[in-house]
C-alpha cells in the first residue's frame, strides 16, 4: 500500500464517519457540524485527486456559504438550539430505500466498469485545468451556452428565494 | 499531490501550534472551578431564560443573497485566468453573465430585501 | 552568492543529506523536511505574533496621544512576554451549559484558518511556500474556515452576547466577500494566474496604479472580514461586551486575540502582494532572497498600519448601515469596476504602456468619483425622505 492509498483510506473513513454522524446526531447544530467536516474531507479527496480548483471551491462554496446557510437557517426555524426533537419522521424507510436502491444500483454498474482496476493517466506536466476550463466555458463550441445559463439559473434561485422569503415575512 | 502535502502540512501544524499553546495553559494554570464562576458572563442581572434570542430573519436572507453571488464569482475565476489569451468575445460573454446576475442583484434590492427590518 | 539566492533549496538539501544518511527514506526525509520547514515558519510567525501585541498597543497610544507600555524593558518590549506569562497561568473556565467540544474547537480552528494562509505567500523568488494556481480562492477559502470558528465560538459558549456577536460578525464577513472576490478577480486577470507568485512576478507595474480602486475596495472589504473598526460588529464592546468570545479565558482567548492581530497583519501582506509589488522593490528581490524577504514583510507592515490607522480613526458603523453599504455600494461597485477593468484591457491589448496605464488610472478615478456622487445623491433622496427637503434660508434684515 502506497502512502497516498493510506492518506485516501484515512480520508474516506473520516468522511464517511461524519457522514454517518451527520443523520445519527440529535443535535441539529451538531449535524451540521457534521455535515462540514464530510464537505471538507470530500474537498481533500478533490485534492488527492489533483483537482485543486474543485478542491478549493468545494471549500469556499459549500463550507464558506452553504454550510453557514444552514445553521442559519437551523437557528431561524427551532427555538431552542439545543432541540433534541424526535430524529425519525414518518418517512424513514422511503428514505433508507431509496438509499439502498442507490447503493446497489451503483455498486451494480460499477461492477462493469473496468477503470476501477486501471490507475490513471499522470497528468502531464505544466497542464493548466484552471486555464483549461477558462477556456471551455467561454469557447461557443464548447460550454458558453450552459455558462450563460448557469447565471439565468442563478437569478432565478435568487428570485425564487427572495419570492418565498418575501411571503413569509 | 506534493504541494497538497504542503498544504496539508500547514493544515497539521496550524493545529499543533494553537492546541500546544492552549495545553502548555491548562497544564499551567489552576483549576479550581466553582459555580459561580461558571455561570454565564452577564454584565448586569443574571441572565433569564435560556441564550436563545430572536434571530432575525434578515442574516438569512443575506446569506441566501451571499450565496448566489459567492457561486457566480467562482464561475468568473476560470474566465479571468484565460481572459488575456481570449479576446473580446469572452469579455463580453462574461460581462453578460455579470449583467444577468446584476438583474438579480436589483430584484433583490427593489423587493426591499436588502432593508434591515 | 548561492546561498543568498536560495536558502531553503540549499538547507533542504544539505538536511536531506542528514537524514538518508540516518538511513531513511528519502520521501520520508522529503516530508520530515517539509514539517521542519512549515514549522518554523509558523513558530517565526507566532513570534512575530507577540510582537504585534506590542505594536498594536504602542501605536493605538499614539494615535491617542497616550506614550503605552513602556515600563517593562526599552521601550515597554518586554510587555507582551509578561502578557503571554499572564495568558498563560489564567485558570482557563468553560461556562455551564456550554457544548465543550464545538467550545474547544472553535480557538483551534480560528487560529488555524490565519496560520495556513501563510502557505501561498511568496516570500522571495525562491521562497514560494506552495505555489498554488488556485490561490486567489485559497486565500477565501481560509477565510471561510475562520467563519466558520466564529460562528462555532459563539452557539457553543451558550451566551446571548456571544452569539449575537457571531451572528453579526458572520452577516459582515460573509457579505463583504462578495466584493473582495470580485476584485480578485482583477489581478487575475492581469496576471492570467490565480497564484500568488505568478501575480507578483507580473507586477513590473505595481498594480495598485492600473486599478486603484480595486486595492480600496480589497482593503475596505479586508477590514471587514478581519472584523476591526469600523466593522467590529461582533465584538462591539459597549453593547455585545466582547461578542462571539466573551465566554473564553487565558490562552483559548489569546488564541482569538493573537489569531485577529495576525490576521490584521496577513491581510496587509495580501494586500502588498495582490497590489504592491510583493517582495518586488526596484531589482533588490534580485540582490538575496533575505532581503526580499525583508521587503514583503517591510510592505505587509505598512498596509497592517494603514489597517491599524483606521481601526483608530473611525467609529463603529451599524450592522444596518453596514451591510447596505456593502450591497447597495461595494457590490454593485465591484462588479462594474470588473466589467470596466476586463473590457478596457481587452481593447487596450496592444497600446503602449504608458497609455494602458494612465487610461486604466483615469478610468478608476472616474468611476469611484460616479459612484460616489451616485451615493451622494441617493443618500439626499433618503434623508430628504426622512426630513423634507432643505430649506434654504433666507436672510433677514
Amino acid at each position: 500500500m502506497t502512502a497516498e492509498q493510506i492518506i485516501f483510506l484515512l480520508v474516506a473513513f473520516f468522511t464517511l464517519g461524519s457522514g454517518f454522524m451527520v443523520v445519527t446526531t440529535r443535535n441539529l447544530i451538531h449535524a451540521a457540524l457534521w455535515l462540514i467536516a464530510t464537505l471538507f474531507g470530500v474537498a481533500v479527496i478533490f485534492a488527492l485527486l489533483d483537482a485543486g480548483f474543485l478542491a478549493v471551491v468545494q471549500v469556499v462554496v459549500y463550507i464558506g456559504a452553504i454550510a453557514i446557510l444552514f445553521i442559519f437557517a437551523v437557528m431561524l426555524t427551532r427555538k431552542d438550539m439545543r432541540d433534541q426533537g424526535p430524529q425519525m419522521n414518518r418517512n424513514w424507510w422511503f428514505g433508507a430505500l431509496i438509499s439502498v436502491l442507490t447503493f446497489g444500483g451503483l455498486y451494480f454498474l460499477l461492477q462493469g466498469w473496468n477503470g476501477l482496476s486501471k490507475t490513471a493517466a499522470d497528468i502531464p506536466s505544466g497542464f493548466d485545468a484552471v486555464g483549461e476550463l477558462g477556456n471551455a466555458l467561454v469557447s461557443p463550441n464548447a460550454y458558453v451556452l450552459p455558462f450563460e445559463v448557469a447565471s439565468v439559473l442563478l437569478v432565478a434561485a435568487l428570485v425564487g428565494a427572495v419570492y418565498v422569503a418575501f411571503n413569509w415575512k | 499531490m506534493s504541494q497538497w502535502l504542503y498544504i496539508g502540512l500547514f493544515f497539521v501544524v496550524g493545529l499543533i501550534i494553537p492546541i500546544g499553546a492552549i495545553g502548555v495553559a491548562w497544564i499551567l494554570g489552576p483549576k479550581k472551578p466553582n459555580p459561580i464562576k461558571q455561570t454565564t458572563y452577564e454584565c448586569g442581572m443574571e441572565t433569564v431564560g435560556d441564550s436563545w434570542v430572536q434571530f432575525k430573519a434578515q442574516y438569512y436572507i443575506f446569506a441566501l443573497v451571499f450565496l448566489i453571488f459567492d457561486v457566480e464569482t467562482v464561475f468568473l475565476f476560470p474566465w479571468a485566468v484565460k481572459l488575456g489569451q481570449l479576446g473580446l468575445f469572452a469579455v463580453i460573454e462574461g460581462i453578460i453573465f455579470i449583467l444577468i446576475l446584476i438583474v438579480g442583484l436589483v430584484y433583490t434590492w427593489r423587493k426591499g430585501m436588502l432593508e434591515w427590518a | 552568492m548561492d546561498f543568498l539566492q536560495d536558502p531553503l533549496k540549499i538547507a533542504a538539501d544539505w538536511l536531506l543529506g542528514i537524514f538518508t544518511g540516518w538511513g531513511m527514506p528519502e520521501i520520508a526525509a522529503q516530508v520530515l523536511i517539509g514539517f521542519l520547514g512549515v514549522l518554523i515558519l509558523l513558530s517565526a510567525l507566532m513570534v512575530l505574533d507577540i510582537f504585534l501585541v506590542w505594536v498594536e498597543r504602542k501605536v493605538v497610544s499614539r494615535f491617542q496621544d497616550r506614550i503605552g507600555p513602556n515600563r517593562v524593558g526599552p521601550f515597554g518590549l518586554i510587555q507582551p512576554l509578561a502578557d503571554i506569562i499572564k495568558l498563560l497561568i489564567k485558570e482557563d473556565t468553560t461556562p455551564e451549559g456550554a457544548d465543550r467540544v464545538v467550545y474547544n474547537i472553535a480557538p483551534l480552528l480560528s487560529m488555524m484558518s490565519v496560520l495556513i494562509l501563510w502557505a501561498i505567500v511568496p516570500l522571495a523568488p525562491t521562497m514560494l511556500g506552495v505555489d498554488l494556481n488556485v490561490g486567489a480562492l485559497y486565500l477565501i477559502a481560509a477565510g471561510a474556515i475562520g467563519t466558520l470558528s466564529i460562528i462555532m465560538a459563539g452557539w457553543a459558549s451558550n451566551n446571548k452576547y456571544a452569539l449575537i456577536g457571531a451572528f453579526r460578525q458572520v452577516a459582515v464577513m460573509v457579505s463583504f466577500e462578495i466584493p473582495m472576490l470580485t476584485v480578485l478577480l482583477i489581478p487575475t486577470i492581469f496576471a492570467g494566474s490565480m497564484g500568488m507568485s505568478a501575480i507578483t512576478q507580473n507586477q513590473d507595474i505595481w498594480y495598485v496604479w492600473i486599478t486603484p480602486l480595486g486595492a480600496l475596495i480589497f482593503l475596505i472589504a479586508a477590514i471587514a472580514e478581519l472584523g476591526r473598526a469600523p466593522f467590529d460588529m461582533g465584538e462591539a464592546e459597549s453593547e455585545l461586551v466582547s461578542g462571539y468570545n466573551i465566554e473564553y479565558s487565558g490562552m483559548k482567548f489569546g488564541m482569538f486575540y493573537a489569531g485577529e492581530l495576525l490576521h490584521a497583519f496577513t491581510f496587509g501582506g495580501f494586500w502588498a502582494i495582490l497590489f504592491f509589488g510583493g517582495y518586488r522593490f526596484f531589482g533588490l528581490e534580485q540582490v538575496s532572497a533575505f532581503l526580499a524577504v525583508a521587503v514583503v514583510v517591510f510592505k505587509a507592515m505598512i498596509g497592517y498600519w494603514i489597517i491599524m490607522w483606521i481601526k483608530y480613526t473611525l467609529l463603529r458603523i451599524r450592522i444596518d448601515h453596514m451591510l447596505a453599504f456593502n450591497w447597495k455600494f461595494l457590490t454593485p461597485l465591484a462588479f462594474v469596476l470588473l466589467m470596466v477593468t476586463a473590457l478596457l484591457n481587452a481593447l487596450l491589448a496592444d497600446a503602449a504602456s504608458w497609455f494602458y496605464i494612465s487610461i486604466m488610472f483615469l478610468s478608476n478615478v472616474l468611476l469611484g468619483w460616479i459612484s460616489l456622487e451616485v451615493a451622494r445623491v441617493y443618500s439626499r433622496r433618503q434623508r430628504e425622505k426622512v426630513e423634507g427637503p432643505k430649506v434654504v434660508e433666507v436672510a433677514h434684515h
